[in-house]
C-alpha cells in the first residue's frame, strides 16, 4: 500500500492511543487505593478505557460505509 | 445426583447438536445460501480465541494476581486496530495465492520453500501441544469434579491414575473422532469449512452465555453486585493488595507489557486464528464488523472474571480448591445443579472449539507442508504416478489429528500437573510469536529471504525450547532439576530461567525477550547477508506489492504443457468432478475448447492449475507436482539476468532521455532570454533615434526660424541682425556638439574608440579645464576654487578624454548654479592607489531617484530631455562614466536636495614599473 486510506490512519492512531492507555505511566496513575462506584480504581479504569477504545474503533471503521 | 452417564449423555447430545448445525450449514452452502456469509458469524468464529483458558483459566489467574489475565485480551484489541492495514493485506495475499495454512503462507512467501514449510509446521505442532493439553486438562478436570457433585473434591494426582483410567485420554480420543468426522470430509483445504465455522460461531455464543450466566449469578445471586464483592475483598487483609495489583503482585509492568505484546502476536499467528481469520474468510469486508465486534466479545466475557475470582477466594479461603475450577466449584458449592451443568457445557464448548479448529489447521499443515513434500520427493514410492491420491491425503490428515491430540495427552501426563492453565497456554503463545518476524517482515519488507526466515525461526524456536519448554519438563520431574538451578555443566550464565544473568522477570517475559532478540536479529542479519533466488524474489514482490497491481505471475514461467497432462495431475489430487469443473470454467472464461486432447496450455493456464493444486496440497507440494508433470523451462538465473539487464538498459535510456530533455529546456530558456534582450535593445534603439532626432530638431528649428526672418526682411536693423546671427551660430555650435556626442556615444558603445594612452597628471587636467571654462564662470558670476596637493601621482589615461570628462562635470556644475551666487569647489586628492577629483557645486542638488538615473542616456536632472527644460544633450554624464570606467576608474555622485551636488571621479594610480610610453 502506498498510502493508507483515512480509515486505516484512524485505526492505527487508535492502536497507538491504546498502547498509551494500557501502558506504564498511565496505568501507574490509576494503580491506587480507592473505589469508583464500588469498583477498585484500576479495574474501573481498565474496563472503561477498553470500552471507550472499542467504541472509537467501531466509529472509525464503520464511518462512511 | 449427577450420574456419570448423565454427564456423558449430555456431552454427546451437545456434540451431536454441533454436528447437526455443521451438517445443516454445509447443506445450505451446497445450495448456494451459506450461513457463514455474514460478518457477525465471522466475528463470532474469531472468538475461538477464547478457549478453556479463558473459561476456567482467567479466573484462576485473576485469583492469583488480579489483573494478570487482562493483557491476553487487551493485546488482541490493540492488534485488531491494525488489522485494517495488516490483516487486509494478508487476506488479499492469501486469496490471490490460495493459501491453505500458516505454514503454506510462510513457505509461499519465501520462494515456495518446502523446507521452510516443514520447519513452520514442526514449530507449530510442538508449540501448540501444550495448548491442546490445557484443553484436555480443563475438560477432564471439570468432568471429574462434576462427577463428585455435590461434594467439591479436587481430582487426584495424575501419577496415581493408570493411563487407561485417565479421563483425559478418553476426552482426547473422543475429540479426535469428532474432529475427523467434522473437518476432513472435504479435501479441498483452501475451500471454506462452512459447517465448522457455523458450529464454532454457535459454540462462541454458548460459552459466552454460560460464563455470563454464572458471573451474573455469583455477582448478584451470592453477593449484592460488584460493589459488594469488592468491598468484602477489600475488608480481607490477604486480598486487599490485589486491588492495586500492579505494585508487584502481577509481576509488575514489564510482565504486563510483554503479555500484551505476546497476545498481539497470538491473535494473528495461532494456527487456529489464522484458519478462521484468513482461510475461512469469505469476504474481505467482513473484517470491518469484526474489528469491533470481536473486541466487544472479549470485553463481555471478561467483565465477570474478577467477581468470580474474588467470590471464589472468599468462599474457599483455605486454598483447598484450585482457583482454575472456581467457575465450576462455586455453583456446585451452592448446590446449583443446572448452572453447574451449563458451566460444564460452556467449558466443553470452549475446549472443543479450540481443539477442532486447531487440529484441522495443524493437520492441513502436517499433510501439505511436512508429509506430502517428503512423499512426493521419494521416487521409490512412485507417488507422482498414482492415479488417485485423494484417499492418501485424507488419511494423512486424519492420522495427523489423532497424533496431535495424543501428543497433547502425553504432554498433559508429563508436564500438565505442575502448571496452572494460563501458564501452560502462555508457553504456546510464546512459540507462535516466533512466526511474527518472518510473516510481518515478509509482507512489508521485500529484502527478507528464505535463509533469513529459516535462521530467525530456528533461533527463536531454539531459545523457546531452552527457556520455556525445558523448564516445564524439568519441573515435572522428567529431567534433573540441577539444570534449572545451576545451569548446564554448572555454567550459571546459561541457566534456562536466568539466561546471561537476566533475572527478576517472570518466565514468559524472560523467554520472550531473548527469543525475540534472537529471532529478529537472525532474520534481519541472515536476510541482509544472503541474496534471494529468482523464485524468492518473485514471491517477495508478489506478497509485498499485493495492493499495487494485479501481478501477471505467469509472465515469469516459460514452457509448454499439454492441458490433458495438467488435467490428469489435478484429478489425482482433487478428484475428477472438481477438476472437470475447474477446467470447464477456465476454458469458458478464455474461450477455449475443452475437453480437447491436443490443447496446449500456455503459461497462464499452467499458473491457474498450479494455484488450484496449491489450494489442495499447499504451494510447495503443488510446485513439485507441476514440475514433475509438465516440461517446465523455469526461469533460469541467466534469463533472469538478461531480463534485469534489459530493464537496467531501459532505465539508462530513460535517464539519457531525461538528460536530453533538460538540456533542451535549458537551451530554450537561453534562447528566450536572448530574444528578450534583443527585443529590449530594439526598443532602446527606437527610443534613441526618436530622442536624437528630437534633440537635433530643437536647434535646427531655431536656426531655420532666424535665418528665414533674415531672408524675408532685408531691412532689419544691424543690431537685431547681429543678434539673430549670434543665435544661429550658437545653435549651430550646439548642433555640432550634439552630433559629436552622438558619434562619441556610437563609437563607445560599439567599442571603436581609439584611446591615446599616456601618463596623465590630473592636476594639469583640472587647471586646463578650469581655464577653458573661465569665460563661462565669469559670465555667470560663479566663484571657482581649486584645492590640490603639491604633487599628484600620474594616472594612465587619454588626456583629451579626461579633459572632456572634466569639462562635462564643470559645465554641469555651472549650469545648475544660480547666476551671481554660484560657487564651485574642485578638490584633487589621492589616497592608496587612487587619484580622486571632486567637483562640488551649491546648486539645487539631486534627489535619490535622480541620482539613480542621472548616468543613463538622455537623462537629466529636473526631467528628461523629451520635456526639454534644462539645456544640454543628456549624454554627457553617460559618456563620461564610460570613459572613466574604461580606464579602470569610477564616476559617482553624492548629493542631497537643496545642498548641492558633488560629482567625484577616481582613477587608479599608474604602476611605477610600467614606466612612460604609449601603446
Amino acid at each position: 500500500m502506498d498510502q493508507l486510506d483515512r480509515r486505516a490512519q484512524r485505526l492505527v492512531a487508535l492502536c497507538m492511543l491504546g498502547c498509551v492507555l494500557f501502558n506504564f505511566p498511565v496505568l501507574a496513575v490509576f494503580n491506587v487505593d480507592g473505589f469508583v462506584l464500588g469498583i477498585p480504581v484500576l479495574y474501573a479504569y481498565i474496563f472503561a478505557a477498553w470500552a471507550l477504545l472499542i467504541a472509537l474503533m467501531a466509529l472509525a471503521v464503520e464511518e462512511g460505509g | 445426583m449427577l450420574q456419570g452417564w448423565v454427564i456423558v449423555a449430555i456431552s454427546f447430545a451437545y456434540l451431536g447438536l454441533l454436528f447437526a448445525i455443521a451438517y445443516y450449514a454445509d447443506k445450505r452452502a451446497d445450495a448456494g445460501r451459506s450461513l457463514i456469509v455474514s460478518p457477525y458469524i465471522y466475528s463470532l468464529s474469531l472468538a475461538v480465541y477464547a478457549t478453556a483458558w479463558t473459561f476456567y483459566g482467567s479466573v484462576g489467574r485473576a485469583a492469583r494476581d488480579g489483573v494478570g489475565f487482562l493483557p491476553i485480551y487487551i493485546g488482541p484489541t490493540l492488534m485488531i486496530a491494525l488489522w485494517w492495514v495488516v490483516m487486509r493485506k494478508i487476506l488479499r495475499i492469501s486469496k490471490a495465492n490460495r493459501i491453505t495454512s500458516l505454514a503454506d503462507f510462510v513457505a509461499s512467501r519465501y520462494g515456495k520453500s518446502a523446507l521452510l514449510g516443514g520447519v513452520v509446521t514442526t514449530i507449530a505442532v510442538i508449540g501448540i501441544v501444550p495448548y491442546i493439553s490445557l484443553q484436555l486438562k480443563a475438560v477432564s478436570n471439570s468432568f471429574t469434579l462434576l462427577l463428585q457433585y455435590p461434594a467439591v473434591v479436587m481430582p487426584a494426582n495424575l501419577a496415581a491414575v493408570p493411563v487407561l483410567h485417565d479421563t483425559s485420554l478418553w476426552v482426547a480420543l473422543m475429540l479426535a473422532a469428532f474432529t475427523i468426522a467434522f473437518g476432513t470430509r472435504h479435501l479441498y483445504a483452501a475451500e471454506h469449512h462452512h459447517g465448522m465455522v457455523a458450529a464454532i460461531a454457535f459454540e462462541s455464543l454458548v460459552k459466552l452465555l454460560a460464563f455470563v450466566a454464572v458471573g451474573v449469578w455469583v455477582t448478584y445471586g451470592i453477593y449484592n453486585g460488584f460493589g459488594d464483592v469488592f468491598a468484602r475483598a477489600a475488608a480481607d487483609q490477604t486480598l486487599r493488595p490485589m486491588l492495586t495489583p500492579l505494585d508487584g503482585v502481577a509481576g509488575g509492568y514489564s510482565s504486563w507489557v510483554w503479555l500484551t505484546i505476546l497476545s498481539m502476536f497470538a491473535i494473528m499467528f495461532l494456527p487456529r486464528q489464522f484458519q478462521v481469520t484468513v482461510i475461512e474468510n469469505v469476504e474481505e469486508n467482513h473484517l470491518r464488523k469484526a474489528i469491533w465486534i470481536f473486541p466487544l466479545y472479549m470485553l463481555a466475557i471478561n467483565v465477570f472474571v474478577l467477581p468470580l475470582a474474588f467470590g471464589g477466594l472468599l468462599h474457599f479461603p483455605a486454598g483447598h480448591v484450585d482457583p482454575d475450577t472456581f467457575v465450576l466449584t462455586l455453583p456446585m458449592f451452592e448446590k446449583q445443579e443446572f448452572l453447574a451443568l451449563l458451566v460444564f457445557i460452556g467449558g466443553l464448548s470452549a475446549a472443543t472449539g479450540m481443539v477442532i479448529v486447531e487440529t484441522i489447521a495443524l493437520s492441513t499443515m502436517v499433510c501439505n507442508d511436512l508429509v506430502m513434500p517428503v512423499l512426493l520427493r521419494l521416487r521409490s514410492l512412485r507417488l507422482a504416478e498414482r492415479r488417485d491420491l485423494t484417499g492418501l491425503l485424507l488419511g494423512i490428515r486424519r492420522g495427523a489429528i489423532i497424533l496431535i491430540l495424543l501428543l497433547g495427552f502425553v504432554y498433559f501426563r508429563l508436564a500438565g500437573e505442575a502448571y496452572a492453565l494460563v501458564s501452560i497456554g502462555l508457553i504456546s503463545f510464546a512459540a507462535v510469536a516466533q512466526f511474527a518476524p518472518a510473516i510481518l517482515g515478509g509482507i512489508f519488507w521485500k529484502g527478507g529471504t528464505r535463509r533469513g526466515a529459516l535462521c530467525g525461526l530456528l533461533t527463536g524456536f531454539g531459545i523457546w525450547l531452552y527457556t520455556l519448554l525445558l523448564p516445564a519438563l524439568e519441573r515435572s520431574g522428567w529431567l534433573p532439576v540441577s539444570l534449572l538451578e545451576h545451569g548446564p555443566f554448572g555454567i550459571e550464565l546459561l541457566k534456562p530461567l536466568e539466561l546471561f544473568g537476566l533475572s527478576g522477570l517472570d518466565e514468559t517475559t524472560h523467554a520472550m525477550i531473548w527469543s525475540m532478540i534472537g529471532n529478529v536479529g537472525a532474520y534481519v542479519l541472515a536476510s541482509l547477508l544472503s541474496s534471494p533466488t529468482a523464485e524468492e524474489h518473485r514471491q517477495a514482490t508478489l506478497f509485498v506489492d499485493v495492493f499495487r497491481r494485479e501481478w501477471e505471475s505467469a509472465r515469469f514461467w516459460r514452457g509448454t504443457a499439454s492441458a490433458q497432462d495438467l488435467y490428469d495431475v489435478l484429478t489425482r489430487f482433487v478428484g475428477p468432478a472438481a477438476a472437470a469443473t475447474a477446467f470447464g470454467e477456465y476454458a469458458q472464461s478464455k474461450g477455449l475448447r475443452w475437453p480437447d486432447p491436443n490443447l496446449i496450455a500456455d503459461a497462464e493456464f499452467v499458473h491457474f492449475v498450479e494455484t488450484r493444486l496449491a489450494g489442495a496440497i499447499g504451494a510447495s507440494s503443488a510446485r513439485i507436482m507441476i514440475a514433475s508433470a509438465v516440461r517446465e523451462e523455469a526461469l533460469t538465473l541467466d534469463e533472469m539476468r538478461r531480463i534485469i539487464a534489459e530493464a537496467s538498459q531501459l532505465v539508462m535510456y530513460s535517464h539519457m532521455l531525461e538528460q536530453k530533455s533538460s538540456e533542451l529546456e535549458a537551451a530554450t530558456a537561453e534562447l528566450r532570454a536572448a530574444n528578450e534582450r534583443l527585443t529590449e535593445l530594439d526598443r532602446l534603439k527606437d527610443e534613441f533615434i526618436s530622442t536624437v532626432t528630437h534633440e537635433l530638431r530643437t536647434p535646427l528649428t531655431s536656426i531655420r526660424a532666424f535665418s528665414e526672418i533674415l531672408r524675408a526682411d532685408p531691412n532689419i536693423e544691424l543690431a537685431q541682425r547681429r543678434k539673430f546671427v549670434d543665435i544661429i551660430a550658437k545653435e549651430t555650435e550646439r548642433l555640432t556638439r550634439l552630433i559629436n556626442q552622438v558619434l562619441d556615444l556610437a563609437k563607445i558603445e560599439s567599442g571603436q574608440v581609439e584611446w591615446e594612452l599616456s601618463r596623465v597628471d590630473m592636476k594639469e587636467v583640472v587647471s586646463d579645464s578650469v581655464a577653458a571654462m573661465s569665460q563661462v564662470f565669469r559670465e555667470k558670476g560663479i566663484e571657482v576654487a581649486v584645492h590640490a596637493p603639491q604633487q599628484v601621482p600620474a594616472v594612465r589615461a587619454d588626456v583629451d578624454r579626461m579633459i572632456q570628462v572634466l569639462l562635462n562635470l564643470l559645465s554641469n556644475a555651472a549650469k545648475f548654479c544660480q547666476a551671481g551666487r554660484g560657487k564651485i569647489e574642485i578638490r584633487v586628492s589621492f589616497g592608496g592607489s587612487f587619484v580622486q577629483v571632486d567637483v562640488r557645486d551649491n546648486g539645487p542638488g539631486l534627489s535619490a531617484e535622480e541620482q539613480a538615473m542621472i548616468f543613463d542616456k538622455f537623462r537629466q536632472a529636473g526631467g528628461d530631455t523629451l520635456t526639454g527644460k534644462p539645456q544640454g544633450t543628456g549624454l554627457g554624464l553617460y559618456i563620461s562614466r564610460h570613459i572613466v570606467e574604461h580606464f579602470g576608474g569610477r564616476l559617482w555622485v553624492e548629493s542631497r536636495p537643496g545642498a548641492g551636488a558633488c560629482f567625484s571621479l577616481s582613477l587608479p594610480v599608474e604602476q611605477e614599473r610600467e614606466g612612460d610610453g604609449r601603446h
